[in-house]
């Protein structure tokens, strides 16, 4: 298996589902930007760096999803509309154990 | 007014590289920026981080890259007019162009180049409900003039380098410093970090962590923030807060320039010379769409190459020139310096 099913749900509250690939090493952030879900210039300014937040997400399924790092967790300590289920998209990395994940954009600031 | 040549807005590494590419054809750069120093995102973002994609550099820090850059085009004098925002453009009937910044700084140039990346950087504004009513009245986003601080209550939120920098910075001015974050862990470098620990232990800066600040009061100013530290909600008296989340880009006044525009970029003539819908005006860089088009900083700077020639043809149409290496013709300053290979050693065999 190479693509994963991912529902996105954009700055618009629309819902889109996309197929994933698992084998291009991609993460969350560079998925909506592949498939124009969010306006370039307003998603990855900082390229997937976990310096800018312009990526976070809200994870709305139960996946087990990788650890937090330090740099993503004080990124989003100092980000804006941080929820509880609050992560960087840049920081998720497309794998087969995320199909089926359910994730909505963050507002832009 | 200052006058230019080519007049480049947005001093990232593309608009730096073009003031070298445009000084070997004896062209003058003026470049105009919204952040206080030159190299756009690399000096805004991530100076400690490493680039890997530079040509023949292994890997190079994206400060050190900056560094680089304004050193190489020393050399070509250009000139700068950094922390303000170009605002407005005119073009007169001679075809040059009047950029006027929102200070109202005009700059007078034959050719206009765009390098400005995502756009100007905006500051990152805290969504506290009543935030627009204290601006300029306690509440800036961004330190201008640290003086008027002097003698002042401040109050500074954030966790990043600014934040602790701006914080060390003002103990010696502001009679008295608070920083506040969601978190006791800074994202700041950690001398930063040491220091700022060190100034506590001294009782000049006062820490309030984990917590943040949900609310604002005053009359006709700022009088009190309301600080929300776990389950715990209070208020402190303070003459000025300061939230320092960072910068965001946007591409702000350009995008009413009558350019063409498409998502979010500027569209030019990639086959040709990344000139815009308007001629003189290009756009090169992170700024600019094309099909095909690549948001890294070597095309960035070979998108400037090619936009000197153009301009260097637009200002002297009767003028005939040959691309020359420099390896052939050196490096002629205006500053009066010049670098150029050395002369072979001629040696004989006996």
């Amino acid at each position: 298996m190479t693509d994963i099913k991912i529902t996105i749900i954009d700055r618009q509250g629309v819902k889109h589902e996309v197929d994933a690939p698992t084998d291009m090493n991609m993460n969350l952030m560079e998925i909506v930007r592949t498939f124009e879900l969010a306006p370039e210039g307003t998603i990855g300014i900082c390229g997937g760096m976990a310096m800018c937040a312009s990526c976070q997400c809200y994870v709305l399924s139960e996946h087990e999803l990788p650890e937090m790092s330090y740099d993503e967790d004080l990124m989003l300590a100092e980000a804006f509309n941080v929820k509880d289920n609050s992560r960087l998209g840049c920081q998720i990395f497309i794998k087969e154990e995320l199909d089926g994940l359910k994730i909505e954009l963050a507002p832009e600031v | 007014m200052i006058k230019t040549d080519i007049l480049i807005i947005g001093a990232g590494p593309t608009g730096l590289f073009a003031v070298f590419e445009a000084g070997l054809l004896k062209l003058r750069c003026h470049l105009i920026d919204a952040l206080p120093q030159p190299g756009g995102q690399c000096s805004e973002i991530y100076p400690k981080k490493p680039i890997y994609d530079i040509p023949a550099f292994p890997e190079i820090l994206a400060g050190d890259l900056v560094k680089n850059l304004m050193k190489q085009i020393e050399p070509f004098e250009p000139g700068f007019t950094l922390g303000e925002r170009a605002e407005t453009i005119k073009k007169l009937e001679d075809g040059s162009f009047i950029v006027t910044t929102e200070k109202g700084t005009k700059h007078h140039a034959k050719i206009v180049a765009i390098a400005g990346g995502l756009g100007s950087f905006e500051p990152r504004k805290p969504t506290i409900s009543n935030i627009a009513a204290f601006e300029d009245k306690g509440v800036e986003y961004i330190i201008r003039d640290p003086e008027i601080y002097r003698n002042k209550n401040v109050i500074i939120s954030g966790g990043g380098d600014s934040a602790l920098d701006w914080s060390i910075f003002l103990t010696d001015i502001a009679k008295s410093v608070s920083l506040i974050h969601r978190r006791n862990e800074f994202r700041g470098a950690l001398d930063s970090v040491e220091k700022v620990q060190e100034l506590k232990n001294l009782a000049k800066i006062e820490m309030i962590t984990p917590a943040e600040v949900i609310g604002l009061v005053g009359e006709n100013k700022l009088e009190e923030v309301t600080i929300k530290r776990g389950a715990e909600v209070f208020n402190k008296e303070c003459d000025h807060f300061i939230p320092l989340f960072g910068l965001a880009p946007k591409l702000g006044p350009i995008a009413d320039w009558g350019l063409e525009i498409e998502k979010n970029a500027i569209k030019v003539d990639n086959s040709l010379d990344y000139q815009t819908n308007i001629p003189g005006i290009y756009a090169i860089g992170d700024v600019n769409t094309y099909p095909g088009k690549l948001k890294l900083i070597l095309c960035g700077f070979h998108e400037a190459t090619l936009m000197c020639q153009s301009a260097f043809q637009r200002i002297f149409p009767e003028k005939r020139y040959v691309m020359k290496y420099t390896t052939v013709g050196g490096v002629e300053g205006f500053d009066g310096s010049k670098k150029e290979a050395p002369k072979a050693v001629i040696k004989s065999i006996d």
